[in-house]
């Protein structure tokens, strides 16, 4: 049992006071900014960046994925207590979770959501101690070619299936794509979009990217929305469950983990998706479907438990190939490269002790946030009632302290403003942040892996068809991209399925009804449920 | 004719509505019912939502007094709310709700009752918890 040994060597190493120590501040972090909407785990962590580069590795990546774990914990108390979601993954949640507390009921929807949170988290951990190394072996046979195939997969995947246009979609990816390109071309040194200015020589660091992105747009766009009419919170006593909701929760909860955790795992995945399989699916397999609508608990223990299945499934991927499927990844990722380390195969080899103590870390921030969660959650909802000025006010204060911290240039800071104002315009006109995110932290490595394979062929494009894995990923990117066309094709052969409503048609489910739920919100929803932060 | 008073959903909001109907129809005069946030929090448990607004409605309603409710939303405080209306209804009356405060609270906090007690243009009437009648 290597896997087992290496996981109690991860525990032990979690389990020391400093690093439980900041299990429990990341626990906390995240839970907090879960619940605030407009504020999510990626911004969470890249304003901390700068902050965690004096500390251990190993502290700061338990601290990170203590936020990232809290914010899905979050996010269902605001779904469910006022109706709007904390995170974009809590959107399902609010559908029921809020009908329920309406009717008296908000006690048992916190609480079978912190449980199955609970309870998915803890299963999703367990896949990925078991999963990660067997990807890995796998991963380590892929060369150049397949790593860009792959890259390029998830770019495109996030890209056309997550958010409300495909056009907002590319037009965000080709930003953040063109801010990845700003430096010194890596083989031959020529310089790319400097415009002659010396300080983009080196490239936009990413965390002023991040923090501009999120951060100071998120907040100018509060600035210019800041007053709208307050809600009330639903008031409610210590969540508990009856007998009976245990009875109705526990098998949404494991069919939630069956989809969030593949979901999370597969580029594009997110925890989007998924938690709205969940929901149709506990619609129609439940025993009480008049429900549904007035407050089921089905429909908040199975999205519960799919978008914390759908975080440990994130780190799959992440840890064992390097490549993020959301914002909170992308910048984790960034911050593995900010500490020189190269997430990928070869991070089980080189860092086993960090990752195996980050495993187990989620094991340990799953239980501290079921711990924390459970009796307060009504006092989390208090931290709504904070006036947004000082908050947004204080936000806009690490962030300028964290990018001019970075290099200590005052042109970071300039930066920071322009790139700032570019987030506040995306969340204006409805692009999604989450691809112009990724763009700028895979764009190089897409680059690097492409100038490999074409050294390595010589030049010769047809270098990028050489491993089978290869091709077959670029069947898949054809389907992604084709899909939509050959659907609406399929349509019009077909008019009579075309009459009744989309549901009918089961294969346009997920990103039909992806859309239908973000766009109920406002254009800010749209901006905003991509990007996670 | 106009009484204006400042409401919130608490005992002491309470308190002063029942205080303000009673001296509506006794004078038969227009009742101006002020519930305000400044609006830059996500939650303001100060604020009534549609079925308190509804019920507070149908109450006036069924006393037949001539009333208006405003709730507004403009980043100003409540006190400033209150003179405001006042001012502009040129009101005979401002009923208010009070409780009690410990000094430091009121330094912290500041007092939106005492503001108004200080600042308005017309008599006011002050209304603890349970007193109204």
């Amino acid at each position: 049992m290597d896997v087992f040994s290496s996981l109690m060597d991860g525990f032990a190493t979690a389990l020391t006071p400093m690093n439980f120590l900041y299990a429990v501040i990341g626990v906390l972090l995240g839970t907090a900014v879960g619940v605030l909407p407009g504020l999510g785990p990626a911004m969470t962590v890249a304003l901390l960046l700068p902050v965690t580069y004096v500390l251990e590795p190993t502290s700061a990546f338990i601290m990170f994925a203590g936020i990232y774990y809290g914010g899905m914990y979050g996010g269902s108390t605001t779904s469910i207590l006022l109706n709007t979601p904390g995170e974009s993954s809590s959107v399902v949640t609010a559908i029921e979770g809020n009908k329920m507390a309406k009717a008296g009921r908000a006690a048992q929807a916190l609480a079978t959501a912190a449980i199955g949170s609970f309870v998915a988290g803890t299963i999703g951990t367990a896949l990925l101690a078991v999963c990660a190394p067997i990807v890995v072996e796998f991963a380590v046979s892929l060369g150049a070619p397949s790593y860009f195939a792959i890259m390029v997969l998830a770019l495109l995947a996030v890209t056309a299936v997550l958010g409300s246009s495909r056009l907002r979609g590319f037009a965000s990816l080709g930003l953040g794509l063109a801010i990845g390109l700003i430096g010194m071309d890596s083989v031959t040194g020529q310089r790319r979009l400097t415009f002659g200015q010396p300080l983009l020589a080196d490239g936009l660091d990413i965390v002023v990217v991040a923090v501009a992105i999120f951060a100071v747009g998120e907040a100018l766009w509060v600035a210019a929305h800041l007053r709208r009419n307050p809600l009330q919170i639903i008031p409610v006593g210590r969540p508990w469950m009856g007998k009976e909701d245990w009875k109705r929760s526990w098998k949404p909860w494991l069919r939630g983990t069956a989809y969030g955790f593949p979901f999370g795992a597969l580029p594009a995945g997110g925890a989007e998706i998924p938690t709205f399989l969940s929901y149709v699916t506990e619609k129609r397999l439940s025993k009480h479907p008049e429900e549904f609508g007035k407050g089921a608990i089905e429909g908040v223990a199975g999205p519960e438990a799919a978008n914390n299945a759908a975080a440990a499934g994130t780190m799959t991927p992440l840890l064992a190939l390097g490549l993020p499927t959301n914002a909170t990844a992308a910048v984790m990722l960034a911050a593995f490269a900010s500490y020189g380390i190269q997430p990928g195969p070869l991070l089980f080899a080189n860092e086993g002790p960090l990752v195996w103590a980050l495993i187990a870390s989620l094991f340990i921030g799953n239980f501290l946030l079921l711990v924390i969660n459970l009796p307060l959650a009504p006092m989390w909802a208090k931290i709504l009632q904070l006036p947004r000025p000082y908050l947004y006010a204080g936000i806009l204060f690490f962030a300028t302290l964290g990018a001019y911290s970075v290099n200590l240039q005052v042109f970071d800071l300039v930066l920071l403003l322009a790139l700032g104002a570019l987030g506040f315009m995306m969340r204006r006109f409805g692009l999604p942040v989450l691809p112009l995110i990724l763009g700028v932290i895979l764009g190089p490595r897409i680059e690097g892996q492409l100038r490999r394979t074409l050294q390595l062929s010589a030049g010769d494009p047809a270098g990028l068809f050489g491993e089978p894995i290869a091709i077959g990923v670029y069947v898949i990117i054809a389907i992604i991209l084709i899909w939509p066309l050959l659907f609406k094709l399929w349509r019009r052969n077909r008019p009579a399925t075309s009459l009744p409503s989309p549901n009918a048609t089961r294969g346009s489910e997920p990103t039909d009804v992806a859309r239908g739920s973000v766009s109920h919100g406002s254009h800010r929803a749209d901006g905003n449920s991509d990007g996670d932060g | 004719m106009t009484i204006v008073v400042g409401y919130v959903p608490t005992p002491e909001g309470e308190a002063a509505l029942t205080q303000a109907i009673a001296e509506a129809r006794k004078n038969n005069t227009t009742l101006l019912v002020i519930n305000s946030s400044k609006g830059d929090a996500l939650v303001d448990n100060r604020y009534a939502q549609e079925p308190e607004v509804q019920s507070i409605e149908a109450r006036l309603a069924t006393h037949g007094i001539d009333h208006v409710i405003k709730q507004p939303v403009r980043g100003h405080d409540a006190a400033a709310e209150v003179l405001d209306a006042a001012e502009e209804h040129n009101a005979d009356l401002i009923v208010i709700g009070i409780r009690r405060r410990t000094p430091v609270g009121k330094l912290i906090m500041g007092s939106t009752s005492q503001r108004i007690l200080l600042e308005a243009d017309c008599p006011v009437l002050a209304v603890k918890a349970g007193m109204a009648g």
